[in-house]
């Protein structure tokens, strides 16, 4: 069986990463992005990339990178999912990176690797793998997009051919829209330039489903993080908030919302792990794991955040505390990438258990 | 890697080979399988294992299974082999250790568990059946209930009180009990199902010698937390994709057209998709025991797969509902062999009521989450720190 747990070296990894953004941000700066979207929080990304060399995690060493795999980079996610972190982590240096190594792209991706510039796949924050069609006119929401240097779109060439091709920052036009969760920022996508091809036909095909299924199977990993950080939040709130006498914490009506909580984490720490260990290890089963990864992990961010809210009474529910962040965050990761209702269609077709 | 854990496949070869399990009676083969210490392999040498890695098991597992070897009857004997015997590991004398490891892995001795009472269920430190010295034995009087397999079982595991004295957790000791004494009356329980799989055992001046004790005087709550965190892992354990309820579920769905209906499809998956990451969170809390005995955080396991078979086998009943409106069969039998499986999906709905109540019902599955895996404040417990005789029953 697939190992699940976490090797040493992935615990180094978090480790270094967590310090890092720790030093760098704080939950008082994600909830300005709100106020003031167009905030330059660039220098995190910049902190990450030359201190922990992230951009190019996933690239092979020969291209710059450090030739790392799904199971380091969902590491990666889980501490950004703690901390909300604004950074191109999963747009650019897993998705279009994954998508570029699919083309068998070498002109991008030494760049990205060094963190020269950052890429975004230019299709709807919903789609998913084998579900999505290819640009044309504007495109909406996309994610990644608004501090990208360059952007992979799908599009239909010449003779009907899909082709895979890049364009750069001055062949689109952007414009911001407000999102639900503006710690991940959306955007209006119109191609305005002729771009360049990186793959056709069925290479272009592969690439895009590669970039999207390893998106969704690491998102995972994000919401994972996400409802882990839910967990010990409020878990510290009820053991602390006095009424009638006692720690909240000591009812048994809470323990045992806490107690299921924690069940429906424990499952997506499994799920979440397997998806990225048989995406790491090409496993024939990667696909059914990304499903129910993504079936299950969704819901289970969306619930931890809700949670956390509820067991915190009115401040919960204000703007000052940072649950708020977490509940968008996670509803929004619940629609991106394909919600759990489609992945667990996608997942009936796996495992031939038909709807008629 | 040390010589001994790398000659672990030729050890299950060099058995196979001088016992052929097409030609060996089972109870011999496991017997040989036993003396070779590829029973429990993380058991010390001598009693069934070779101190290895609790995770090498699987190993030897798959080799044996792959080879058509007899297993040992989970069924038949599921409290000897997954709480007596790692119980006896832990806290058993030697004596004890080797007089019974090897029968309860051949299954040539079946074993039954004297736990629960009437008053003491949820609140198992309150048993009450007491257990007085007598010279060299203890003399045992009480009314346990729920014991499964008790109507087939030679030996039985007990938890009884020695000391009235002190509060309920200090003053309770940890037996073996001989189940062919005289003083031990076994009635069957019938349940819900029609069947007795259960039976109430009334114990009347039964003679336990003191050579039959588990740990110390006095120390049989800690005893019985290592048994019970064995039995929630043997009762949480899940194994293949599709296996359990989910199987007899989804085995329909691609056989018979007829039962599919778009909610139906919706909730099939969902259930498909939450048995599934329950088998992965089963199977990661395995590898994180490789090393070490079960502790609390095997209680989810236990709650998930309630909740699961609860489910899961409700539904089963709407997929046909003029068949859900039948039932199999009402004839009180006492069962040789516990399953939850068996039968038709009547059965199955029902039998699966008592997985949220069996080895701890899933309220006090949560209360141990809460408070022994996420660190939150104790329920107030009126009866803390008062001895047992004083405190209100």
């Amino acid at each position: 069986m697939t190992d699940l747990l976490y090797s040493d070296v992935e615990e180094s990894l978090r480790a270094s990463v967590r310090a890092t953004l720790q030093r760098s941000m704080n939950d008082a700066l994600v909830a300005r992005l709100a106020d003031e979207p167009a905030m330059d929080v660039s220098g995190i990304w910049l902190t990450l990339t030359q201190q922990l060399g992230l951009a190019g995690l996933l690239v092979p060493e020969a291209l710059g990178g450090a030739g790392a795999g799904a199971r380091e980079a969902a590491v990666v996610l889980e501490e950004l999912g703690r901390s909300l972190a604004p950074v191109p982590f999963l747009t650019s240096a897993v998705i279009a990176t994954t998508a570029l190594l699919s083309a068998g792209d070498e002109q991008y991706l030494p760049r990205l690797a060094a963190g020269e510039a950052t890429a975004a796949l230019v299709l709807p924050w919903t789609a998913r793998s084998g579900a999505w069609t290819p640009v044309e006119g504007t495109i909406e929401p996309v994610a990644g997009v608004l501090e990208a240097d360059l952007f992979l779109a799908p599009v239909m060439g010449q003779g009907d051919v899909l082709c895979l091709r890049c364009y750069r920052r001055d062949e689109v036009a952007l414009e911001p829209v407000i999102a639900l969760d503006m710690s991940r920022p959306l955007a209006r996508v119109q191609l305005t330039g002729p771009g360049t091809q990186l793959a056709s036909g069925r290479e272009a095909q592969e690439a895009v489903d590669a970039g999207l299924a390893a998106g969704a199977a690491l998102l995972a990993a994000e919401q994972l993080g996400l409802a882990q950080w839910c967990l010990e939040t409020v878990l510290a709130y009820v053991k602390e908030r006095v009424q009638f006498a006692r720690p909240i914490g000591s009812f048994q009506a809470i323990k045992h919302r806490l107690a299921d909580l924690y069940l429906v984490i424990v499952n997506a720490q499994a799920a979440s792990r397997y998806a990225a260990a048989t995406l790491a290890a090409g496993d024939p089963d990667a696909e059914v794991a990304q499903a129910v990864a993504q079936s299950w992990c969704s819901d289970a961010a969306v619930r931890a955040a809700e949670e956390a809210l509820q067991l915190h009474g009115g401040i919960g529910m204000t703007w000052e505390h940072p649950i708020h962040l977490r509940l968008k965050r996670a509803k929004a990761d619940q629609l991106a990438l394909g919600t759990p209702d489609r992945h667990r269609s996608d997942l009936a077709d796996l495992v031939e258990l038909p709807a008629s | 890697m040390s010589e001994q854990t790398s000659d672990l496949p030729q050890r299950v070869q060099d058995l196979l080979r001088e016992h052929d399990p097409a030609t060996t009676e089972p109870s011999e083969f496991l017997g040989a399988r036993f003396d070779a210490g590829l029973a429990w392999v993380h058991f010390p040498p001598g009693l069934g294992g070779l101190a290895l890695a609790r995770g090498r098991q699987q190993e030897v597992d798959d080799l044996l299974a792959a080879a058509g070897a007899p297993t040992p009857d989970y069924g038949r004997n599921s409290i000897g082999l997954g709480m007596t015997a790692p119980t006896l590991v832990a806290f058993g004398t030697e004596q004890l250790q080797r007089r019974f490891l090897r029968p309860i892995f051949t299954c040539t001795e079946i074993w039954c568990q004297l736990f629960s009472e009437p008053g003491a269920g949820s609140d198992l430190a309150a048993v009450s059946t007491r257990a007085v010295r007598d010279g060299d034995d203890w003399v045992v009087d009480g009314q346990k209930v729920w014991t499964s397999a008790a109507h087939n079982a030679q030996y039985a595991i007990l938890l009884a009180r020695t000391d009235t004295s002190v509060p309920k957790h200090a003053g309770l000791t940890y037996f073996v009990v001989d189940m062919s004494d005289p003083g031990v009356q076994v009635r069957p329980l019938r349940q819900i199902t029609g069947e007795a799989e259960f039976n109430e055992v009334f114990l009347t001046g039964v003679r336990v010698p003191d050579q039959h004790r588990i740990g110390d005087v006095g120390q049989g709550w800690k005893v019985a937390t290592t048994t019970l965190n064995n039995e929630r892992v043997a009762i949480g354990a899940g194994n293949d994709r599709e296996a359990g309820q989910i199987g007899k579920v989804t085995q329909r769905w691609r056989q018979e057209p007829a039962v599919r209906t778009p909610g139906h499809h919706a909730e099939l998956m969902q259930w498909w998709v939450e048995t599934e990451v329950t088998r992965l969170a089963g199977e990661r809390l395995r590898q994180q025991l490789q090393a070490g005995q079960p502790g609390p955080e095997s209680s989810a396991m236990k709650l998930a797969f309630a909740h699961q078979a609860q489910q899961v086998s409700g539904f089963a009943l709407e997929l046909d509902p003029e068949e859900g409106l039948l039932y199999d069969d009402w004839t009180m039998v006492r069962p040789d062999s516990a399953s939850f499986l068996g039968r038709g999906p009547g059965f199955r709905y029902l039998r699966a009521k008592g997985n949220s109540i069996e080895g701890g019902t899933s309220e006090i599955m949560r209360n141990v989450i809460a408070e022994r895996v996420l660190g939150l404040p104790p329920e107030h417990r009126p009866d803390k720190g008062i001895a047992f005789k004083d405190v209100p029953r």
